[in-house]
């Protein structure tokens, strides 16, 4: 656990002394700030306007910062040659994969600490409370739905060669889960066979993101707690594909060459 | 003597595709080689001879084909081989966001080193390396010459029993060269192993107790300086031309 720890810690560093990080909060600040400026057609409640769009921004971030930093983890290591020093040690490719994906999955929750505490004190600026549970549960949910994403973008960088062509796979597949992801099954309803089997098989089979990003909502409207037994659950469903997609990343190194 | 390094009938194929048409290139075939305690071992060989390919076979870089790899008995597919060992790649660069400090403790965490006998290993190697004064400097403002001596640095931490160092004066100045062959040299005194690779026949004559010649994957001839030279009533450069079969009228 020690060497993964220290594998971790180098990949949150790394995060944190490079400038991305940086720009996509103070540019959510700057965005979130000069919305918030503006009462549009009169609105009491427009706070919720401006909430709903700081929860897309944070989650935008956050998605760019887990896909951009764990998409360049090994390629990275790989070009730099980095990796070769590293995998000198006594250390297991095993322990290098699920190393660096802890390390890019805590930077990313550190990073939303910081886009849900500039999030929470805008809210209570403007409805003077602070509904700190619901905070606590859109973004324990938010947190696992990065896990998925980080999992995702690992594997894809030991697929795909190039760091940019795995971002950009990333992106594409998150953006489709979370616009589309929720439709397929109905969609899946109006086909006739056998496409109506492959909508229903790539509906059961991808990672349904979209449920931590309906948590969003919950905040927005002010809606009650979900019940935690739910929370749990979900998390559960998230952490089940993090462990597979880490699988297929250890799979794929495994007896990948990387002089 | 006890074998520290030992390759038995190792032999590594690297399949390609060129045009269409399946190729396979041999790039070690049947080499085996026995390191023992206390040697400096130099690994020579022209370019493209199986060098490189021979150390990431031994550090696990690369499956071999056939045959086997073991270091301290331990068959080198065990992470655990290489709790021993320190390794300097050829020109390697580290994490350029870190300084040498931080990139030693990550290092020495990585061989479970306990948090008090790092820092003192960390200061000791800093020092022999001669990279104190700039130790909480990032290594992106580093030279050349001074990121090889940090690559010496993490090859150090963990007071390796073997040492195995992939071209260490490659691309250095006179004065990095110097600098890395004497501490080579101190290491060698200290009753370390080393096994290295070199194109440099002075420092191989000067600091090598036995040396390997290959060439096409193959070992051509194994020895000490002197015999391998006397065999070929010639220097180490003549003789080991000689060995790859280099003539030099084609050339001409």
């Amino acid at each position: 656990m020690k060497i993964i720890c220290a594998v971790a810690g180098v990949a949150v560093k790394e995060l944190y002394r490079r400038k991305e990080f940086y720009v996509l909060l103070i540019v959510t600040i700057l965005i979130c700030l000069v919305m918030g400026s503006v009462n549009v057609f009169n609105d009491d409640k427009v706070i919720r306007y401006l909430k709903e769009l700081a929860l897309l921004l944070i989650w935008i971030s956050t998605l760019i910062i887990a896909i951009t930093t764990t998409a360049r983890q090994i390629p990275a290591e790989k070009e730099q040659r980095t990796l070769l020093p590293l995998l000198a040690k006594p250390l297991s490719r095993n322990q290098l994969i699920v190393g660096k994906f802890l390390g890019c999955w805590v930077a990313c929750g550190l990073a939303l600490i910081c886009f849900y505490i500039f999030f929470g004190a805008l809210a209570a600026s403007r409805e003077h409370a602070w509904p700190l549970l619901n905070y606590f549960q859109a973004a324990l949910l938010h947190w696992f739905a990065l896990g998925v994403v980080v999992a995702l973008a690992l594997f894809g960088s030991l697929v795909f060669a190039a760091p940019s062509s795995n971002s950009t796979i990333c992106f594409v597949i998150v953006a489709t889960i979370l616009c589309l992801g929720r439709y397929l099954d109905a969609v899946a309803l109006a086909q006739s066979e056998p496409i109506r089997s492959i909508f229903y098989a790539i509906y059961f089979a991808i990672p349904h993101l979209e449920i931590p990003f309906g948590m969003r909502n919950l905040i927005v409207h002010n809606w009650p707690l979900v019940e935690w037994k739910f929370i749990a659950l979900d998390a559960i469903y998230l952490l089940a594909y993090i462990a597979l997609f880490l699988a297929a990343a250890c799979l794929v190194f495994r007896r990948k060459p990387v002089n | 003597m006890n074998t520290i390094l030992k390759t038995e009938k190792l032999r590594v194929e690297f399949k390609t595709r060129q045009l269409g048409k399946a190729t396979t290139k041999v790039a070690l075939n049947g080499l085996d080689l026995a390191v023992q305690a206390g040697e400096v071992f130099g690994f020579l060989g022209p370019n493209g001879a199986g060098k490189t390919t021979t150390m990431n076979v031994l550090l696990g870089f690369i499956q071999p084909t056939g045959g086997a790899a073991y270091l301290f008995g331990i068959d080198v597919r065990q992470p655990i081989a290489r709790q021993r060992i320190g390794y300097l790649p050829e020109l390697t660069y580290y994490y350029k966001f870190l300084n040498a400090e931080e990139i030693l403790r990550f290092y020495a965490k990585i061989f479970k080193i306990p948090n008090a006998e790092a820092e003192k290993r960390i200061d000791f190697v800093l020092k022999l390396v001669e990279l104190q004064h700039a130790r909480k400097r990032l290594i992106k403002t580093y030279s050349k010459g001074m990121q090889q001596r940090v690559g010496l640095a993490q090859a150090l931490i963990n007071n390796p029993d073997l040492l195995i160092l992939d071209e260490p004066t490659s691309g250095l100045d006179p004065v990095g060269r110097m600098k890395v062959r004497s501490i080579i040299q101190r290491l060698k005194n200290e009753g370390r192993t080393v096994f290295f690779s070199s194109h440099e026949m002075g420092e191989v004559e000067t600091i090598c107790d036995r040396i390997a010649i290959i060439n096409n994957g193959e070992l051509k001839a194994v020895g000490s300086v002197s015999e391998i030279s006397s065999q070929h009533g010639a220097n180490l450069e003549k003789a080991f031309l000689d060995i790859i079969g280099f003539q030099p009228e084609a050339v001409a």
